[in-house]
């Protein structure tokens, strides 16, 4: 996974409550395998009129948006269902970062899994950035948003940060303690004889 | 120390804590389906094996068809992913609930009826209603698929433990107010991320009431209001329905389960981050009226006017959600027409949803088309035994096979673009139950109702004068 340390890019700001997975990701396009690339799902209907041509008034259909690595949004953003291709959807479309007052907590934790930075801000200040329209920086270092002359902190769980600043993997993580974990299930099996179900 | 039901069960799961805080927990189940591919094929790319095979079960549910189960029938795309679950479940040694099985069902019914979901046990699964299973007193949240690979690999997950808090529901529910009603007004109360972080404990005399459907199905919206998870205490409700379940420990190795069990309630005195209470017997049944379940009100009521309400972001919220469900702000709940029901799905699906239903339309006709989808093919059984299936089928209904069906519309059970359906399932997302979808979510006896006079209708103006 690629670690994830400091970013200064355009910006597409979606001026959307609840932007939840089902939006993120239609459920019909959830049967692709991922090496087919999830980009061009992202956002689909909403970024779509009725004939299933883009909105030109659809902020992530605009030439600017072209690029760019953040996304500013509202709260609840990534509500939902726990499917991962709402990530890969961000994910492959250019996305490294996602900034709103509040996060689905599957979400999150898939984003962090993927290398996408999930910063929740403060609602005035994502307020503030959503009538912007310069650059923003993102620096996790320091937990960071630079925007307009405003420093903006945000906050992320402090697991998650170690974790996508050195694009850490869980598991290589968690097989290097597989001794622990036998000797658990170990211990397990005499407190909880009831665990394995019967006809197995 | 006062422990709460969350932190037993969390505590007796602990393999390891790390310095940063996060502990690496024994997972006791894993559900597979057909949306695992993802995992599955992160598996592949290293050449791994599954763990433990004999705690993990595959489910098809997502894309089966409900019309037919003649695999000719099916399109092409959805032949591709129920194939590819079998031969996932075939290569790494996993039990199937498959197409062919009479057991076969949504995963959150199918583990339940079998006796694989128990108190006590952390569970997770590639879906966000894994909190279903919290209705026996069990940890169980929605994974990614990152995480299911994680699982797959290792049967255990590294979780920083999240906040508690406790959701009492006191007091005797009204006739016609159902766990769903509970659900939508918790939801409504406290926002759709507003229990974002927090593992959530239903408790009081309201709660101990429910049934283990009732139960099931309020634990089951636990992640419409953010929640990672919901649980309810395990009591005598609960070691009922486990015993004689197929899959259950039975004898005395039960009996030794069941002691253990009666230990897993929160201490008196046990601290929760936050404390929410709603009283049951002033509940009205309750409807959703826009494009998030936090959007809910008792069907008695108006439609929010955007003008009249001052934070900016949520009036713009509901501008929009009137926008896209063709509603006018102020508008009558109970003027609304619907276009289709459908019950079915995770929530609503179980053998008492299916008798609510039926109740409301015994001797009646549905104005409306209507799809009726029950959990599993055992409750199908169960409901055709009970004659249920007739008066779908009289009212003019569609009765058909399991599965997650038109909730989501994997399998092609679409509501069409612009069109209003009555709906028992969890989500009323834009187009979640298809392209420009419109969706009420409310209980089996309500989307009855709905179909019976093609409106959003107060059940119980209907029950007074019942044919039944």
């Amino acid at each position: 996974m690629t670690p994830f340390t400091a970013i200064t890019s355009a910006a597409v700001r979606l001026p959307l409550s609840n932007v939840d997975t089902d939006q993120l990701l239609p459920a019909r396009f959830m049967s692709q395998p991922r090496s087919e690339g999830y980009g061009d799902f992202l956002l689909h209907d909403l970024s779509r009129d009725d004939d299933g041509n883009l909105r030109p008034d659809f902020a992530l259909n605009a030439p600017e948006a072209e690029g760019a690595q953040v996304l500013v949004a509202r709260r609840n953003f990534g509500g939902g269902s726990s499917r991962e291709g709402a990530v890969y959807a961000l994910v492959d479309h250019g996305f490294r970062c996602v900034i709103a007052p509040s996060f689905g907590d599957i979400f999150s934790n898939n984003a962090a899994n993927n290398g996408l930075l999930t910063a929740q801000a403060a609602e005035d200040d994502v307020e503030f950035l959503l009538t912007t329209e310069e650059d923003v920086s993102v620096d996790l270092r320091d937990c960071t948003i630079h925007a307009a002359g405003r420093r903006i902190a945000f906050d992320i769980n402090p697991v998650k940060r170690e974790k996508l600043l050195n694009g850490w993997e869980d598991v290589d993580l968690t097989l290097s303690r597989k001794a622990k974990i036998d000797a658990f299930s170990d211990r397990d099996r005499h407190r909880r004889p009831w665990l394995v179900p019967a006809q197995r | 120390m006062p422990l709460t039901l969350f932190d037993k069960v969390w505590n007796e799961h602990v393999v390891v804590t790390r310095e940063d805080g996060e502990d690496l927990l024994w997972i006791d189940r894993h559900f597979v389906h057909e949306g695992s591919h993802h995992a599955f094929a992160k598996l592949k790319a290293r050449e791994a094996k599954a763990a433990r095979p004999d705690l993990t079960f595959g489910v098809a549910d997502h894309y089966v068809p409900v019309r037919t189960r003649r695999r000719e029938d099916f399109a092409d795309d959805i032949r591709t992913m129920l194939g590819r679950l079998e031969n996932n479940c075939a290569e790494q040694n996993i039990e199937l609930f498959g197409l062919d099985d009479p057991r076969q069902g949504i995963v959150h019914v199918v583990g339940p009826e079998q006796g694989l979901t128990l108190p006590g046990l952390t569970l997770v699964c590639g879906d966000s209603h894994t909190s279903t299973h919290g209705a026996f007193g069990a940890i169980a949240f929605g994974i990614g698929a990152s995480e299911a690979a994680h699982v797959l690999m290792t049967q255990t997950l590294w979780q920083m433990k999240p906040k508690q808090m406790r959701i009492t529901v006191d007091g005797a529910l009204p006739e016609g107010v159902s766990a769903k009603d509970i659900a939508l007004n918790i939801i409504a109360k406290v926002g759709a991320d507003g229990a974002r972080g927090h593992a959530l404990e239903y408790a009081g005399s309201a709660i101990r009431s429910l049934s283990m459907e009732g139960r099931l199905t309020l634990c089951n919206l636990s992640i419409e209001s953010g929640a990672r998870c919901g649980m309810v205490a395990p009591d005598e409700t609960t070691f009922e329905w486990i015993r004689s379940r197929p899959l259950a420990p039975e004898g005395a190795v039960l009996e030794q389960a069941i002691e253990h069990w009666r230990t897993l309630q929160s201490d008196p005195d046990a601290a929760f981050d936050s404390e929410v209470s709603l009283d049951a017997s002033s509940l009205v049944p309750t409807v959703t009226w826009g494009t998030s379940p936090e959007d809910a009100l008792p069907v008695t009521a108006s439609l929010p006017d955007p003008a009249k309400t001052s934070h900016q972001a949520k009036a713009q919220h509901q501008r929009e959600a009137l926008d896209y469900m063709g509603l006018r702000p102020g508008q009558r709940i109970e003027d609304i027409a619907v276009d289709r029901v459908f019950i079915g799905s995770c929530t609503n699906s179980r053998i008492e949803d299916l008798r609510a239903a039926a109740k409301i339309l015994a001797g009646r006709k549905a104005v409306v088309p209507g799809l009726v989808s029950p959990g599993s093919s055992l409750i199908k059984a169960r409901a055709e035994q009970e004659g249920l299936d007739r008066i779908f089928v009289d009212a003019g209904l569609e009765w058909v096979e399991a599965g997650c069906s038109m909730c989501v519309g994997m399998n092609g059970d679409l509501v069409g673009p612009g069109e209003r359906c009555a709906s028992t399932t969890n989500r009323n997302f834009r187009g979640r139950q298809g392209p420009g979808a419109r969706t009420h979510l409310m209980s089996p006896a309500m989307a009855a109702a709905a179909a019976v006079t093609g409106h959003l209708t107060d059940l119980r103006k209907l029950e007074t004068g019942a044919a039944a």
